[in-house]
């Protein structure tokens, strides 16, 4: 079919593709849905998201721990009455913090996806579209950033800028659209020589109405799965910050902030200032990585074995 | 010939890249530590001694100029110098890189060496229990943070049954870290556990894609025992994306590598980094930075002209 770019073809073929047709197969959203279904770690994945989304942003509204006043009479207490996870070198309440602390990593996590994506996104379409020398100089800076190593350039502008949560996001981000570009350029090359964007050509489309309304809606599933690994590394990500010492501010903090703290007292075994916290960061970035494998083999066609 | 031609292709774009990434790390170093004038001659500076400092140092002029003088001193192996430390930063690397070379290097093999047999073993008995636990432990240590990993390694390890030491060796001469396995063994097995847990998924999936692939049908059905179809016809192919992922890891390996010498505190280049982060020592950080990016660069290089000789289906077009 490839051969048609320049003809005109009918656009009943966008409905009925030939049999054995290679190429980016038309994702039927709702045969993955129950593909998805069908997986049963993925669908665990979801429920654990889920539980920490509820758990850092409704929580504090049921749980009121104390995060604010610092009680150095019940500092470093194991787990009481009143403080069912134990309190920290300040007294604060172990279990409200991890809340507060939740939703640092979460919203960092998402804000540093959905930033790397759109920016992502729309460079490797319009890359993918535009092929020729402007496709060459866009990958190729994608190639230069992509060479340096990631975590370095992070800690550098982020000794510099870094403090809060928005700031944090956008520095993760920047350094993160890098391979969704690259994939999102990938899908675009093999779906700009399909009828059905030929067909929107002929019809007048504009390359902005193209990457909107042809090119990224087609791309989607990649797209969706590459969110998702990117919350699990964007979430670590900061949590290496926090441990190094260059992630949040006080009074920002994250789960890494408070892995962090509690590895001063390793020594003491203060179990409860560094377990409950890292059992929240793997869970958190492991239901991620679940979700994002369980997308991947329903929304990839090819994947489907059975 | 068609060979030499895409090797010739190939290092031509490897050079467009580094000359792109010395821009970067140049502009980089611009924005966010213009000159050095300031913290070496202290705070009460006249601006008159700092523009004769300036000038006297390659410090003024247009950014083209400055980014000339940069890369004239780059070719020149000049990595820059770090007033903080007033050494030159290559004496600084040459301290150190043998010690990360080390514990990098020694990794890399083992977890290359397991990942392989493991891949292969998780996808032939795939859904049996070994795969499950070996799935189970790969996801749990690609979603822990590394360092936690070697904090509750060296508080089982080396406080609670004090079998190894809680830190890198600090010993000064090269072979007296090699032979200090008291302090080696806990950074090198966990950093490969940690590597491992990314290599084993991938191998385990790439294994799985060349079961289904015809050829081993074949091998079984013309009774080839099925130790021979693993070993000559799995094993092989199975193995050639492992070139491009090792390739292609080298960034992640060296933020491991940053971690892992900051958490045993392992005098190596990591730690270095780490160091001259808590400095500001920009110099030092982006010397790292540009050869953590050339190394990539030479990673990545290496893996695909070794690819084109291991595996011959590749047709160089």
């Amino acid at each position: 079919m490839a051969d048609a770019i320049g003809s005109l073809p009918p656009l009943d073929i966008v409905r009925a593709p030939e049999a054995g047709e290679i190429g980016p197969v038309q994702v039927s959203w709702r045969l993955a849905l129950r593909e998805f279904a069908e997986n049963k770690l993925a669908v665990a994945g979801v429920v654990v998201l889920l539980f920490f989304v509820l758990f850092s942003f409704v929580g504090p509204l049921v749980y009121h721990g104390n995060v604010l006043h610092s009680d150095l009479s019940i500092a470093n207490s194991p787990p009481v009455q009143g403080h069912p996870l134990g309190t920290d070198a300040e007294g604060f309440d172990v279990l409200g913090e991890l809340m507060y602390g939740g939703q640092a990593s979460l919203e960092i996590g998402f804000l540093a996806a959905i930033f790397a994506i759109a920016v992502g996104a729309l460079w490797g379409a319009i890359a993918g579209l535009a092929g020729g020398l402007l496709d060459g100089f866009m990958m190729r800076i994608v190639d230069i950033l992509l060479s340096i190593p990631f975590l370095f350039v992070v800690l550098i502008v982020s000794v510099r800028f870094g403090a809060n949560v928005l700031s944090l996001s956008l520095i993760i981000g920047a350094f993160t659209w890098l391979v969704p570009a690259r994939l999102v350029r990938g899908e675009v090359l093999t779906l700009r020589v399909r009828d059905f964007v030929s067909a929107a050509r002929t019809a007048g489309a504009t390359r902005w109405r193209l990457i909107n309304r042809h090119l990224l809606p087609n791309a989607l599933s990649v797209i969706i799965v590459n969110v998702t690994f990117n919350i699990a590394d964007s979430i670590l990500t900061v949590a290496y910050l926090g441990f190094l010492g260059f992630g949040l501010q006080y009074p920002n903090y994250d789960w890494g902030d408070l892995l962090n703290n509690g590895t001063n007292f390793m020594l003491d075994g203060y179990w409860w200032l560094i377990y409950p916290a890292g059992f929240c960061l793997i869970a958190t970035v492991m239901a991620c990585n679940l979700i994002g494998d369980g997308l991947r083999d329903a929304l990839d066609v090819r994947m489907r074995r059975r | 010939m068609p060979v030499t031609a895409y090797l010739i292709r190939r290092c031509g774009t490897a050079v467009v890249i580094l000359i792109g990434i010395s821009i970067f790390t140049y502009l980089l170093l611009h924005i966010v530590y213009p000159s050095p004038a300031r913290s070496v001659l202290g705070p009460k500076a006249s601006l008159a001694a700092i523009n004769a400092w300036n000038r006297a140092h390659g410090f003024s002029g247009s950014v083209f100029q400055q980014y000339w003088t940069y890369v004239d001193g780059l070719l020149h192996g000049n990595l820059g110098y770090s007033f903080k430390l007033n050494q030159s930063v290559a004496a600084l690397f040459g301290e150190r890189w043998e010690r990360s070379a080390y514990l990098s290097g020694v990794s890399l093999v083992l977890s290359v060496a397991i990942a392989i047999p493991l891949g292969i073993y998780q996808a032939v008995k795939r859904n049996s229990v070994g795969d499950h636990v070996a799935t189970t432990l790969s996801f749990t240590f690609y979603a822990m943070p590394d360092y936690l990993l070697y904090l509750v390694a060296i508080q089982l390890f080396a406080i609670i049954w004090r079998v190894f030491g809680p830190e890198g060796s600090q010993s000064a001469s090269m072979t007296g870290v090699v032979l200090d396995w008291r302090d080696m063994t806990l950074p090198i097995v966990c950093l490969t556990l940690l590597v491992l847990a990314g290599y084993s998924r991938y191998m385990r999936s790439a294994a799985m894609d060349t079961l289904a692939q015809d050829y081993i049908k074949a091998a079984r059905a013309k009774g080839l025992p099925e130790r021979l179809v693993l070993y000559r016809h799995l094993a092989r192919n199975a193995m050639l994306p492992m070139i491009t992922l090792v390739g292609l890891s080298i960034p992640a390996l060296l933020a491991g590598n940053l971690i892992c010498e900051t958490t045993f505190n392992f005098p190596g280049l990591g730690l270095l980094f780490f160091n001259s982060l808590q400095n500001e020592d920009y110099p030092v950080l982006l010397a790292y930075t540009l050869i953590g990016a050339v190394l990539t660069v030479l990673g990545n290089l290496l893996a695909d002209v070794s690819l084109t000789v291991a595996d011959p289906r590749i047709r160089l077009t």
